[in-house]
C-alpha cells in the first residue's frame, strides 16, 4: 500500500507544472492517433487534474477501488481524455494502453465508463456528477471516513436542472467533504456558452457553498484554493476555475469551434512543438 | 400511517388499496419491514423524495434517523444521490411514486444505477389505478419504460406477505431493483408459506378450466375471481409472475400449455407489461392460445376512486369473473 498525498506536503509548483506538461502531451498523443477529441477542454484541465492528483487527493495507485480514496468525480464524461492522461501519469493506468484511446473494444472509450480503473461514474449524460459526488460525499461520512470527494463539471453542466437539485443536496446535507470544481470555458457543443448561467459564484454561494473564483490555468491558484476547501466546517466547497480551452497551445486555444477539434494529420507534429515552445 | 377515506365516490387517500373490507391487512409493511432489516444490516440507508409519508418509509425514519434522507422533491437528486451512497457500500432504498421515478429520473436510473449495478433499490409507490389522482400520479406505463432498461430487476408484489420478502429479497440481490410498493394498509392475499424467489413465477392455484397469469395486486384479484368461478363449476388456474424482469418465461410456457383459455391481468397498460411479454414468450415457444388481457387501454386516465376507476377501465372484480367463466 502507497498513499500518495498523504500527509498533505508543501506545494512544489515546478513539480505540479510538469505534471500538467506531461498531461498536455499525453492528451496530444492520444488525440493525435485518433486524429480527433475533446482536445480542448482536455488540455485546459490539465492543471486542475495535475494540482489534485500529485498534491491534493489521497489515493493508491496501486489499489484504486482502496475505500479510504479520495473522489475524483468527472462529470463531463467527454473530457475522458484528461482522465485517461491522468490516470496514466498517476500509474493507475498503464501508458502503455493510451493509444487505445477511442479505438474498437478499448477500455478508454471516448466518454468515461466506470469499468475503467480510476473512473467513478458513467459520465456522458451531463448532469450526473454533482449528484453522485453528494451521495457519495455522504457515504463516507457515514462511515466516519476522512476522505473526501471532489467533483468536476462544467459550465454547459449548469444548464441541467440536476446540477441545481444536487447543489441543494450538498448543502442541505451539510457536505463539507464536498469540493466542486467548475470548469468555466464558456463553450458548448454549439458555440459559446449562450443560455444565462452567470454569475456562477455568487449563485453557488447563495446555494450554500463556500467559493472562491480562481484561474483555473494557475497551478498557484488551484492549490491555493484547494488547501483553503480543506476545512471542516459544514459547508461543502466550490471552486470555479475560468480556464481556457486549448491552454498551452496557441493555435488550438485560437479556434473558434474549440468544443470537438478535428486536426488535419500534417498538424499534429506542429503543435506538439508548440505545446514544448511554449510550456517546456 | 394510513389516512384513507372510505366515503363512497370519492377519491381515497393517497394509494389506499381497495378490498380491504373483509380481509386482513398490514400497516405500512414496506416501512416496518425495512425497519427491521435496517437493524441487522447497518450498510442499508433510506431515501425519499418527499413522500416519506405516503410511501410508508417513516418506520425506517424513526427506527434509523441518521442514515435516512430527504431530497426534497428532486427526484433525480433522489436517484443520483442514492447512487453515490450506493458506491461508497450502502444499499440505497429510496421512495417516491412510481410515475416520478419513471417519468422524471429514468436518465439518472438507467446510467448512475443500472449501468454501474449500483445497490438502488426503488420502491416506487401507486402503481397503475391505485392512486386516483389522475394521469399525473397513475403509473400506467411504468413496466414498459422500466423493461428497456438494461441489467434493472424489476419486481410487482402482490400483497403484504410478498412485498415483506421482496423488501429482504432486494438486500442479497446484485445492482439495481424497481419495485411496485404498496402502501398504507395492504392486504394480507397470500399465505405463510408463499415464498417469493426473484425471477420464478409462482403457481398459486393449480387449476383446470382457464389459466390466469398475473402479476402485482391484480393476483389478489385473480384469486379472488378465481374462488367466485369455483362456485360456478369453473376451476382457474393462476401463476403469479412477481418479477416482470427477468421474466421466467419458461413457467409461463409450462402453466399456459396446461390450459385451453388463458387470461392475461395487470394493473398497467395492457401493451409493454406482463400481456406483452406473456403472448411473446408464448408465440416465441409455439403456443397460441385464445387469450384475453385484463389491463389498462393505451390511455391517460380520469381522477376518482379506485372502484369507479376500475369499472370504468375494466379492471375490477366482475371484469375478471366474465373472462374466466364467459370467456370474454
Amino acid at each position: 500500500m502507497s498513499i500518495l498525498n498523504h500527509p498533505p506536503s508543501e506545494v512544489d509548483l515546478s513539480a505540479l507544472k510538469g505534471r500538467a506538461l506531461n498531461l498536455r502531451r499525453k492528451m496530444m498523443a492520444m488525440a493525435s492517433g485518433k486524429g480527433e477529441g475533446y482536445i480542448a477542454q482536455g488540455l485546459a484541465m490539465a492543471d486542475c487534474l495535475a494540482s489534485l492528483y500529485f498534491h491534493e487527493m489521497r489515493y493508491d495507485p496501486q489499489d484504486p477501488e482502496w475505500p479510504g480514496r479520495d473522489r475524483f468525480v468527472l462529470s463531463t464524461g467527454h473530457y475522458s481524455i484528461a482522465m485517461y492522461a491522468v490516470l496514466a501519469e498517476a500509474c493507475i493506468l498503464s501508458p502503455d494502453e493510451l493509444p487505445t484511446y477511442g479505438l474498437n473494444g478499448s477500455r478508454l472509450p471516448m466518454s468515461t465508463f466506470d469499468e475503467t480503473p480510476g473512473v467513478e461514474m458513467v459520465g456522458g449524460s451531463l448532469g450526473h456528477g454533482l449528484g453522485q459526488a453528494v451521495g457519495m460525499a455522504m457515504g463516507l461520512r457515514l462511515d466516519g471516513s476522512s476522505a473526501r470527494v471532489f467533483c468536476e463539471f462544467s459550465d454547459g453542466e449548469l444548464q441541467e436542472g440536476s446540477t441545481w437539485e444536487a447543489a441543494m443536496a450538498g448543502a442541505t446535507f451539510n457536505c463539507d467533504n464536498l469540493v466542486v470544481l467548475v470548469d468555466c470555458n464558456g463553450i458548448q457543443a454549439d458555440g459559446p456558452v449562450t443560455v444565462r448561467i452567470e454569475p456562477v459564484a455568487d449563485k453557488l454561494s447563495a446555494f450554500g457553498y463556500e467559493t472562491v473564483e480562481i484561474n483555473g490555468n494557475s497551478v498557484e491558484q488551484l492549490t491555493s484554493a484547494l488547501a483553503a476547501a480543506r476545512t471542516a466546517n459544514g459547508k461543502p466547497k466550490a471552486i470555479v476555475m475560468r480556464t481556457t480551452p486549448g491552454f498551452g497551445i496557441p493555435t488550438i486555444m485560437a479556434r473558434d469551434r474549440a468544443h470537438f477539434v478535428r486536426i488535419d494529420p500534417s498538424e499534429w507534429t506542429a503543435l506538439a512543438q508548440e505545446l514544448e515552445t511554449h510550456n517546456g | 400511517m394510513a389516512e384513507a377515506q372510505t366515503v363512497s365516490g370519492r377519491t381515497r387517500g393517497m394509494g389506499e388499496l381497495i378490498d380491504v373490507a373483509g380481509k386482513v391487512t398490514e400497516i405500512a409493511p414496506f416501512g416496518h419491514t425495512l425497519a427491521a432489516l435496517a437493524s441487522e444490516r447497518p450498510e442499508i440507508v433510506g431515501l425519499t423524495a418527499d413522500m416519506g409519508r405516503y410511501s410508508d418509509i417513516l418506520p425506517f425514519r424513526d427506527a434509523h434517523p441518521k442514515r435516512f434522507f430527504n431530497v426534497g422533491m428532486a427526484e433525480q437528486s433522489l436517484i443520483m444521490t442514492a447512487a453515490g451512497l450506493a458506491k461508497t457500500g450502502k444499499i440505497a432504498y429510496c421512495t417516491t411514486y412510481s410515475v416520478f421515478i419513471t417519468r422524471r429520473a429514468y436518465d439518472f436510473v438507467a446510467l448512475a444505477c443500472a449501468h454501474s449495478m449500483a445497490n438502488v433499490k426503488i420502491f416506487a409507490g401507486m402503481p397503475g389505478l391505485v392512486n386516483g389522482y389522475g394521469a399525473t400520479h397513475q403509473a400506467t406505463e411504468d413496466l414498459n419504460m422500466m423493461r428497456g432498461i438494461a441489467d434493472l430487476t424489476i419486481i410487482d408484489p402482490c400483497d403484504a406477505t410478498e412485498l415483506k420478502q421482496v423488501v429482504r429479497a432486494v438486500a442479497d440481490i446484485p445492482g439495481t431493483v424497481y419495485v411496485r410498493n404498496l402502501r398504507g394498509k395492504v392486504p394480507v392475499e397470500l399465505g405463510e408459506d408463499y415464498r417469493f424467489e426473484v425471477g420464478k413465477a409462482k403457481v398459486l392455484r393449480p387449476g383446470r378450466d382457464v389459466g390466469i397469469i398475473s402479476t402485482g395486486y391484480m393476483t389478489a384479484r385473480a384469486l379472488d375471481a378465481g374462488r367466485i368461478a369455483q362456485e360456478q363449476g369453473i376451476d382457474a388456474g393462476v401463476l403469479h409472475v412477481g418479477t416482470i424482469k427477468p421474466f421466467d418465461a419458461a413457467s409461463v410456457i409450462a402453466f399456459a400449455k396446461r390450459f385451453d383459455r388463458i387470461v392475461i391481468a395487470e394493473n398497467h397498460k395492457t401493451s409493454g407489461g406482463l400481456a406483452s411479454l406473456v403472448v411473446e414468450a408464448l408465440y416465441e415457444a409455439g403456443i397460441v392460445k385464445p387469450t384475453i388481457k385484463i389491463g389498462l387501454a393505451d390511455s391517460f386516465f380520469e381522477c376518482g376512486s379506485q372502484e369507479y376507476l376500475e369499472a370504468k377501465y375494466g379492471v375490477d372484480l366482475s371484469r375478471f369473473v366474465r373472462a374466466i367463466v364467459d370467456a370474454q
